[in-house]
């Protein structure tokens, strides 16, 4: 009956993301009156499994196949679902991301089962099994009532703020059938940037627009981003002229993030720039025009250059 | 080579939501239906391939009536039929069984969709199809070209990409740069009027999931405005009051 939850791997380790998605399958688990499994596909070092115990799973199952080792939203989704009926699991909680977004709409076909995406607080079980989700790009929020026998829950980052304890969790392999015709896509090459922090994982971002003026005076944002262990983000515009890549826009056509602080330098703060940010705790605005719209959404503000500014916020951030 | 192009119609990307009846509906007042942003990247590739390949192409909303003008809009832009299944989009499954049932009508090659709605931003529905029709899925899509019976693929995963290969039939999730928007020119629009639209209606299905009421983001307070020559003291601020670095 356990909750169970993905716990996803990057380069080996556990994400930031699934160590929130354990801890609430773990505080939904305790509401429901059963335990959490986290399930953790690839090679994976003992640590790795031990953590998810630390946030709240009473056990983790892992599958080792080298078949797996290669992130395979289909070839995952068979998996989870192996995992739920061992488990005879109705609750599967997953943390958004590229790879979580195609294995739970898989699953979900798999199960029948009843989906709500960017998942934003613990559900409410007084009425039913409702959760709260984010909609309309983060413009507003559904209340959804999830009615399948079986329900999966797809949570938002920073959805909840995690604890960890000294727990333990037992660890069993899981050796489920794979299905050969999860792996007919071929995968050619990957390009991945190593050593930054991945923005729809990062607690701090910082972003530039237009206003830098081009791609040779990103050296400020990354100073700053550095100086704050920030992942660095770009308006649609900027991706657009290819002074950045594509995976750094955000917005309603970009990526969309919720971390704890989003420093805009340079942004104007268009509608469809906000959606993609909206979320985020706190927004700290820098423009060198008062009436920038971005300022009505900002908790922070500075009317100024960037170029003055960026340079004394990084030396100030360095001096912490 | 047969393409099924799926598209939402959505608020217009400026659209400031509101609700009405108690929170329980989107307030339609003054709202602009678009085609979903992703959908439009989606159909534009179709067409394309429509061009260099010859194909056909087949345009599929699960919608209300007041869809029609974003149908009649792809069509415009060169699609050549399209099919509206009559009912309100309840959720992602419920709108993937009425897609898999058309698709089961038609072997299509490819059925492409845009990455997410911006409705509900679910991105789920071509995961979905594909699992009903035991098809590869796969999203989101940055690059597609056709060769034969084999689709080569560029796909954006967190912090870069990768380039895939895979048989036909596909379903695909579309963002840029698979495509520019195409927009309608005045022959489109003249023929897209005469071009068949079939309506069709649901095949029934058990609710999963159903909306209780929507609610609107609180606003947020009042910006603290520092000084250009203060600058100095964000970082101070970020640290002691709003308590993030
Ligand atoms: C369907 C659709 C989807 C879209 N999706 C997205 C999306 O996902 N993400 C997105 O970002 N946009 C998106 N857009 C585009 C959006 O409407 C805006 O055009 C875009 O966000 C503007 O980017 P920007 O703020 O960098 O540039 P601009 O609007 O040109 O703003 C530049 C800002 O920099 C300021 N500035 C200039 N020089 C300085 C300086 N030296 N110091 C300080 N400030 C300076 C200016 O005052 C200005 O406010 C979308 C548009 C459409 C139609
Ligand atoms: N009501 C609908 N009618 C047709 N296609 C849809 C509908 N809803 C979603 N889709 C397709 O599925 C994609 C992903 O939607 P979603 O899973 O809601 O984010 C969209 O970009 C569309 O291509």
């Amino acid at each position: 009956m356990s909750v169970l939850i993905f716990a996803e791997l990057d380069e080996g380790k556990l994400k930031k993301s699934s160590q929130e998605a354990i801890f609430y399958g773990a505080k939904v688990a305790g509401m429901l009156g059963t335990s959490a499994t986290a399930i953790v596909l690839g090679a994976a070092d003992d640590s790795e499994l031990a953590l998810a115990g630390r946030f709240g799973a009473a056990k983790v199952l892992h599958a080792t196949d080298t078949k797996l080792n290669e992130p395979n939203g289909m070839a995952y989704a068979t998996v989870v679902a192996a995992a739920a009926q061992q488990e005879g699991t109705k609750v599967i909680v997953l943390a958004k991301s590229s790879l979580a977004d195609a294995m739970t709409a898989r699953l979900a076909g798999k199960l029948k089962a009843g989906l709500a995406a960017n998942v934003i607080e613990l559900p409410d079980l007084s009425t039913g099994f409702r959760v709260k989700s984010s909609i309309y790009t983060g413009k507003a929020f559904a209340y959804n009532d999830l009615k399948a026998d079986i329900k999966i829950l797809a949570i938002k980052k920073n959805t909840i703020v995690t604890e960890e304890t000294e727990a333990s969790a037992t660890i069993e392999n899981f050796t489920p059938t794979l299905n050969d015709a999860d792996f007919v896509v071929n995968v050619k090459s990957t390009e991945k940037a190593t050593g930054d922090i991945l923005l729809p994982e990062a607690d701090l971002v910082v972003s530039a627009g237009r206003g830098l003026k081009g791609p040779e005076n990103w050296g400020i944002v990354e100073d700053l981003a550095n100086a704050l262990h920030a992942a660095t983000a770009c308006s649609k515009p900027v991706s657009d002229l290819d002074w950045r890549p594509h995976h750094e826009h955000v917005g309603q056509t970009g990526i969309k993030v919720s971390p704890n602080l989003y420093i805009a330098a340079g942004i104007s703060g268009a509608i469809q720039h906000l959606a993609g940010v909206n979320s985020s705790k706190v927004i700290v605005v820098i423009n060198k025009d008062p009436d920038a719209p971005f300022f009505k959404s900002a908790d922070y503000g500075i009317v100024g250059d960037v170029f003055d500014v960026l340079p004394r916020l990084t030396k100030a951030a360095q001096a912490l | 080579m047969k393409i099924l192009v799926c598209v939402t119609s959505v608020p217009d990307t400026t659209t400031k939501i509101a609700f009405t009846d108690n929170n329980t509906k989107l307030n339609k007042a003054g709202v602009t239906f678009i085609t979903g942003p992703y959908d439009d990247y989606a159909l534009a590739r179709a067409v394309e391939l429509k061009e260099k390949l010859g194909a056909s192409v087949t345009v599929l909303n699960v919608g209300g009536a007041d869809a029609e003008p974003v149908i009649r809009k792809c069509l415009a832009i060169g699609a050549d039929d399209a099919i509206r299944v009559n009912a309100e989009p309840t959720d992602a499954y419920f709108v993937a069984e009425q897609i898999a049932a058309i698709a089961k009508e038609t072997n299509y090659d490819l059925i492409l969709m845009g990455r997410e709605s911006i409705d509900y931003n679910g991105g789920q529905v071509h995961g979905i199809v594909g699992e009903m029709l035991g098809m590869p899925s796969i999203s989101p899509v940055m690059l597609l070209d056709i060769n034969g019976d084999t689709a080569s693929i560029t796909r954006e995963i967190e912090g870069g990409k990768e380039s895939l290969e895979a048989k036909l039939p596909l379903v695909l999730g579309c963002q840029e740069p698979i495509a520019e928007w195409k927009i309608p020119n005045m022959r489109g629009i003249m023929t897209a009027r005469t071009k068949p639209l079939r309506i069709v209606e649901p095949v029934s299905t058990q609710t999963l999931t159903a909306v209780g009421s929507y609610e609107l983001p609180a606003p947020r307070g009042a910006v603290k405005m520092i000084k250009a020559e203060d600058a100095e003291m964000l970082i101070q601020l970020l640290r002691t009051e709003a308590k993030v670095i």
